[in-house]
């Protein structure tokens, strides 16, 4: 146990390395997800992205093989738009993902639903859809690694980050 | 690629008993019983070539023995101890420890350093050579002559090609099942050589595919901040390039049998359809348009039919198309989802992933859609990739993670096309998504 523990600690370390030799911003979705929340007193910054996970959540979810929005969802993405509408000048990225429950190459096209699905309502509430970007990360994302129903609700998602001109 | 000479070795003066009738394996039965066959290690005049003998030997005697359709006996059983390649076999000294086959060698050390790899098989019970093959090669390239004689073997007692002489891109992952290091890697078909070909730091490559015809692998690319796109991997410079530049994912892509184009799924506004891109020209030709998901082409030998997934009936399943799109049917209509299917290279079977009743399967069927069968399953079975001869199947497992997330791992293995011998394929580390080489020049 010790061993496998001491293994992913390296595994997360040239995960850190290889994030930060990339061109781009750090895009990891579940990176941004707690660190800011927990070390400031005095809340988030606004207009970040941890302020967008609190006031209004960054997450939505699907049904198994699913990629139309649930009341939940739509009321997470209504309350997304409003908060774009807040940073006008925030640009977003949606990316789509799936459980395990899939084949590879099915995976992808679904997530690829899911992220439009979610972009599409985020547009008919008034958000420019320039401003959006999407991707599908098919399975290859999972948030919960497990191999649980519980695990396979959370990892069916569109996650939004934000992107830039953010706070 | 180094190359391999190949001539065929004199008969040794005619048997004086009649031949009988010869020996010979059905691969299309389900039921074989394995062939026995005894193979001493292959000679040599001096230490160094009786090294490589022996190392030949092994080689050859595991690509049989993995192959289901032959029982390699025991070197300790051996009662006679051949001398010469060219010398007539004591079939009674092998008849008594039940071999049907033998196969006696030689490695021989040339004048210009390179080696000659000489092969008799013989048929113990009608006392007769089968038939007999020398390869020469540069003596680091030994383990492609083993390859070569399993092949020759394989043939003469099958009247197959083999596919011994082949090898295997697959992905290699490293790191936590959230954000695993995805690299491209190839190595032997028996595992042997492994070699990465990406670095994996910038993107996860997914879903590999050799080219029919050449040194070429296409794959996915999975970005981070991006949609993820098809590339061309040249396994022989190195170079790689991206096919095509477009706003949406591509993704799922597959070689036409004559290598000259690509057909994938390309993403646009959410929806994914099929298109084949010509490698000359770069041109893309849409074949479907659908609003639902059309998903992982793969083509017929003949060049004639496509078959793909969609999910346009509800659920997944497989359909099949003509080369330009026209004449979509469904093929698959039983329970559960079908898809991912992949196309034998002998044109009479499509492999598919059904997933039914939270089990994956890796399966069988005729491109009119009769004749399913299911040769696998469990928690995780997908990625279906042919052997070149179309007997058998690699595909990858994926164990679930236990309760605290670890584990989980995904392993390669392989299945004959009756369902049996499945067996794990060495990889180093987890492995998934294999794709088999054509057979080597």
């Amino acid at each position: 146990m010790m061993k496998f523990t001491k293994i992913a600690g390296i595994f997360a370390s040239l995960a850190l390395i290889s994030a930060c030799a990339s061109t781009g911003p750090d895009l990891d979705a579940t990176a941004g997800t707690d660190t800011s929340a927990t070390t400031q007193p005095a809340g988030p910054v606004p207009g970040s992205q941890a302020d967008l996970e609190n006031s209004a959540g960054h997450r939505v979810f699907y049904g198994y093989n699913e990629y139309t929005l649930t009341g939940e969802a739509q009321s997470t993405l209504a309350r997304q738009a409003a908060w774009l509408k807040e940073y006008p000048e925030t640009r977003i990225l949606l990316a789509g993902n799936c459980d395990e429950r899939g084949t590879r190459e099915y995976n992808l096209a679904l997530g690829a639903r899911r992220a439009e699905a979610a972009k599409s309502y985020l547009v008919s509430l008034g958000v420019d859809a320039s401003r959006i970007t999407t991707v599908s990360y098919g399975k290859e994302r999972p948030i919960d690694p497990r191999s649980t129903e519980q695990a396979w609700s959370v990892n069916r998602n569109a996650t939004t980050t934000i992107t830039g001109a953010g706070a | 690629m180094k190359k391999l000479l190949i001539i065929l070795l004199a008969a040794i003066a005619a048997a004086s008993t009649p031949a009988f009738a010869r020996v010979t394996i059905d691969i299309t039965q389900g039921n074989v019983d394995p062939m026995p066959v005894a193979a001493p290690n292959f000679l040599g005049a001096d230490e160094a070539t009786q090294g490589l003998g022996r190392d030949i030997t092994g080689v050859i005697m595991n690509d049989l023995d993995r192959s289901g359709l032959f029982q390699v006996i025991d070197q300790r059983a051996y009662i006679e101890k051949p001398e010469s390649v060219n010398q007539r076999p004591r079939f009674a000294d092998w008849r008594i420890i039940n071999a049907q086959v033998l196969i006696v060698g030689e490695v021989e050390e040339l004048s210009d350093g390179r080696i000659q790899v000489s092969t008799r098989v013989w048929d113990v019970y009608s006392d007769e050579q089968l038939a007999a093959v020398a390869f020469k090669t540069p003596a680091d390239n030994w383990r492609r002559a083993a390859h070569k004689v399993a092949d020759f073997v394989y043939k003469t007692l099958t009247g197959e090609d083999g596919y011994f002489d082949t090898r295997l891109v697959f992905v290699h992952e490293t790191g936590p099942k959230e954000k695993k290091v995805k690299r491209l890697m190839i190595m032997d078909q028996d595992g042997a050589n492994p070699i990465p070909l990406t670095d994996g730091l910038n993107y996860q490559v997914l879903t590999p595919r050799f080219s029919p015809t050449q040194q070429q692998i296409t794959y996915m690319a999975l970005f981070d901040n991006r949609p993820g796109q098809v590339y061309l991997f040249n396994i022989e410079t190195g170079e790689q390039e991206q096919l095509g530049t477009f706003r949406g994912m591509t993704f799922a892509p597959r070689f036409s049998p004559d290598g000259r184009a690509v057909m994938m799924s390309m993403e646009r506004n959410g929806n994914s359809d099929i298109f084949n891109m010509d490698l000359s020209t770069r041109r893309l030709t849409r074949l479907t348009d659908n609003p639902a998901i059309d998903v992982s082409p793969t083509m017929a030998p003949d060049g004639k039919r496509i078959a793909f997934t969609s999910d346009r009936g509800g659920s997944q399943q497989v359909y099949t198309m003509n080369a330009d799109g026209s004449n979509q049917k469904r093929i698959t209509f039983g329970q559960g989802n079908y898809q991912t299917p992949v196309w034998s290279p002998r044109g009479d079977l499509i492999a598919f992933t059904r997933i039914y009743q939270g089990r994956f399967y890796i399966g069988v069927v005729r491109p009119d859609g009769s004749g399913e069968r299911l040769l696998t399953e469990s928690f995780l079975d997908e990625g279906p990739t042919w052997s070149p001869n179309g007997r058998v199947i690699l595909f990858y497992r994926q164990t679930p993670t236990r309760r605290d997330g670890s584990g989980g791992d995904s392993q390669l293995w392989s299945v004959d096309l009756t369902g049996r011998n499945l067996r794990r394929v060495r990889t180093p580390g987890e492995a998934s998504d294999p794709a088999w080489s054509p057979l080597l020049p």
